[in-house]
């Protein structure tokens, strides 16, 4: 029987910026987060380019000040954080429940467009001359000394947090209300489990950063006193409440990543995840405790120290459930039938990098190590392990691994596994000499630095050049598909799971029948075959 | 290596058991009790499914609303606990009677509210349903014009912060940051009523349209929750903010 794909269904430009499907707004959200990824891109080239030599030469310290800004901005507001759930997520949860659709489409078509008007605000403050006040927008320079267009950025950032939040409103709603017969909670994908707790991270962060950049705005524009010492604020309440939303936003970056890799580590070692409650458990768990840990931003911020020494605690905890996901991924692939397709090396690349990420943060979270290191460039190598080497990571290993199911074409094994080998040598050059010449010394948020560092920038310069090329080439490959690649089966991998039951392409509704699940949807080794082992 | 663990026990993509099934060959009727409802958007499976659906969404609105306020709370929680003095010596000058009369006006709207709610639940005719929605929105205005007479007071007493705030008590720092507070706390609970008057308006007009009856009122329910989370923000900026320098007379 044909099915009339969701792809083919209306081909006007009003049949895309006015659908409902979520499988189209997904595509929405592709394209205009990948447009964000080039413009972060570009403003992290100059950085590197401009940290090429110790001098100041390329760019005015003004000048690098808006740079390294707008790259924050712009990664982590509109790139990072609606990546994989806006697009994956978006695509994926209601077919992987046996639902049509979120239980929101409007809503989730809302939220697209007011992802796209923060975008506009944030993107205006950037070509009337950006912002200096680094993503963390800390007061009181934000509200009384920076000349730059704060209040712009700060709109954009505003408005962002609106798109964040009814997409984890839907989630939450859509997991709970809209799962498919006999789909309980632990047959349930762990890609899923995963999304929950980053929505539950979205619904209850995002509003605090929004009124924080709100009140900001109103500081600067109004004069109000809520920050500003100068006024009688209290600059320090800034930084609770930015951190309160901004650490648990790490979690909302790489939980979704997590769950991307439970889903390729079963499909690619053909077997079962090991010990599933407790990978499900632990995406709650670093979603919980994700929200205990914001005081290790504030060691040297003047913060009592034994508040100080229960955050450091707090913060080791959450390395408890993060290293549960490693040993359970790992314990999965033991002697499991391994395959090495392009999704499995970005599934290998992420465990290895978020590993490095991982504990080099559980070393920050170490006071003294921190009041060492602080403000360094080990701390911008920690971050970037987590949020590059994890999340985009995981992002493009998911892309990779449901393309054929979104736009039903193959594209080059070949090419792919190159540009993962030249993504993982790019990404360790860029950032592992940040680690070197950040424990030896050399401040983060500068434009020139002393000589001896140049042989560690001049490494990662030539890093990030590798690590460019590495992210051009799969937008080449992917594209190209579209045109020439083969067209995909319904499970081009062998993998389970309902959205492997259906065709790639999906058709507009998803499922012609809903389905009724009687075991967990993962099942690569069924129980009664477990005996016949034994 | 022993047998259980040589790869063929472990099966490729071809050894699939059969995960979808007709769900009407196994619970038959299922579709088919309440499909043909007008209402009932195309994914969801019933009527019901939807109005859980929408409830749930409304109340993890709300959570967002609480963290959202939150911040706020936090703020004033901070300041007061810094600025005890400066913040009773501050709400002297906010009218208790007003705010008061604030208080009573909301708590009335979130009956006229509920009984509106009642009535579309057990399908009352529209024009009863839509005199509820009215009585709501009337009691809703009214706040809001309690809200600007004490607003221009606030304005005319140069109580406003920023350059021309002048405060002549003994903590004028504390005072401004109240005030700043205030006007954050209560502009911003004000453009929640002003939403929800909006909201109210279109439930009226749905209601009046006769969209409403016992099988379908979640519009009515959930606008219903909205309204009365509001009123609950305010139970807590009344006396937090009217209320502490009560007895410092």
């Amino acid at each position: 029987m044909e099915h009339l794909s969701y792809l083919k269904d209306g081909y006007g430009l009003k049949s895309w910026l006015l659908t409902r499907d979520h499988k189209r707004i997904a595509l929405l959200y592709l394209v205009s987060i990948t447009v964000f990824f080039v413009i972060g891109g570009l403003f992290a080239m100059l950085v590197r380019l401009e940290l090429l030599t110790p001098a100041g030469d390329l760019l005015a310290a003004e000048t690098y000040n808006k740079m390294f800004t707008m790259h924050g901005v712009v990664m982590v507001f509109f790139f990072l954080i609606p990546s994989i759930p806006a697009v994956l997520g978006n695509f994926l949860i209601p077919i992987m429940i046996g639902a049509k659709d979120l239980a929101f489409p409007r809503i989730n078509l809302l939220s697209w467009y007011i992802y796209v008007l923060g975008g506009v605000f944030t993107l205006v403050a950037a070509l009337n001359g950006g912002v200096d006040t680094g993503w963390t927008f800390y007061t009181p320079y934000s509200t009384a000394a920076a000349n730059t267009h704060v209040i712009t950025a700060a709109v954009g950032v505003f408005i962002t947090g609106f798109s964040s939040i009814l997409t984890g409103l839907n989630f939450i709603v859509t997991i709970h209300r809209m799962r498919a017969p006999g789909l309980t909670w632990f047959r349930l994908p762990l890609f899923v489990w995963s999304h929950y707790a980053t929505s539950l991270i979205m619904i209850l962060g995002t509003p605090v950063i929004a009124i924080t950049v709100l009140l900001v705005a109103a500081e600067r524009a109004l004069h109000l006193g809520i920050f500003d010492p100068a006024l009688g604020g209290d600059p320090i309440l800034f930084q609770h409440l930015f951190w309160f939303y901004s650490h648990p936003a790490v979690y909302i970056m790489i939980l979704p990543a997590m769950g991307v890799i439970s889903e390729i580590v079963q499909a690619f070692a053909r077997k079962n995840i090991f010990g599933y409650s407790f990978v499900a458990f632990s995406s709650l768990a670093i979603a919980i405790v994700g929200f205990l840990v914001w005081g290790h931003h504030l060691f040297v911020a003047g913060q009592s120290v034994y508040a100080g020494l229960i955050f450091s605690f707090l913060s080791f905890l959450v390395a408890i459930p993060s290293a549960i996901k490693v040993f359970n991924w790992t314990a999965t692939i033991y002697k499991g039938s391994v395959s090495l397709d392009s999704p499995m090396l970005y599934a290998f690349g992420f465990i290895g990098l978020f590993t490095i990420g991982g504990l080099t943060g559980v070393t920050l979270a170490t006071m003294g190590i921190d009041i060492h290191v602080h403000d360094t460039y080990f701390v911008v190598a920690h971050f970037h392990y987590i949020m590059v080497g994890g999340a985009i990571m995981g992002y493009l290993g998911g892309l990779h691994y449901w393309w054929p199911k979104i736009t039903g074409r193959i594209y080059s094994e070949a090419w792919a596994k190159f540009s993962a080998l030249i993504i993982f040598i790019g990404f360790n050059l860029t950032f592992f000499p940040q680690f070197v010449a950040g424990y030896l010394g050399m401040p983060r948020r500068y434009h020139a630095y002393p000589p001896e560092f140049q042989v560690w920038n001049v490494a990662s310069t030539l890093g990030a050049s590798i690590l460019t090329v590495g992210y051009v080439i799969p937008i080449v490959y992917l594209l190209y598909s579209l045109v020439a690649g083969e067209k995909a089966p319904n499970d081009p991998w062998g993998a389970r799971g309902l959205e492997w039951e259906i065709p790639s392409p999906p058709p507009t509704g998803n499922f012609t029948v809903s389905p009724v699940v009687t075991e967990g949807t993962h099942q690569y080794v069924r129980p009664s075959q477990e005996v016949d082992v034994a | 290596m022993p047998d259980g663990f040589q790869r063929e026990h472990f099966p490729g993509p071809i050894h699939r058991p059969p995960l979808v099934a007709n769900v009407d060959a196994i619970q038959p009727g299922l579709h088919a009790e309440h499909a043909h409802h007008p209402k009932l958007q195309h994914h969801f499976d019933d009527m019901e499914q939807q109005a859980e659906a929408s409830t749930l969404g409304m109340w993890v609105f709300l959570v967002t609303e609480i963290m959202f306020f939150g911040g706020l709370f936090l703020a004033y929680l901070v300041y007061r606990w810094a600025n005890p003095s400066g913040f009773q010596e501050a709400s002297n000058h906010l009218n208790v009677t007003w705010g008061a009369v604030n208080t009573a006006i909301l708590i009335c709207s979130s009956l006229t509210m509920a009984l509106g709610v009642r009535a579309a639940q057990t399908g009352a005719p529209p024009r009863t349903q839509v005199g509820w929605i009215v009585a709501t929105m009337v009691l809703g205005s009214a706040f809001l014009g309690v809200k600007v007479i004490e607003y221009a007071d606030k304005f005319t007493h140069h109580l406003v912060p920023g350059p021309n705030f002048v405060w002549q008590g003994q903590y004028p720092a504390a005072a401004e940051i109240f005030y700043s507070l205030y006007f954050c706390m209560t502009g911003l609970h004000a453009l929640h009523m002003i939403i929800g008057l909006g909201i109210m308006t279109v439930i009226a007009v749905m209601a009046g349209r006769g969209h409403f009856d016992d099988d379908y009122y979640t519009p009515v329910e959930v606008s219903g929750l909205y309204w009365h989370f509001v009123d609950i923000v305010w139970i807590f900026l009344f006396p937090l903010l009217y209320l502490i320098g009560y007895h410092y007379h």
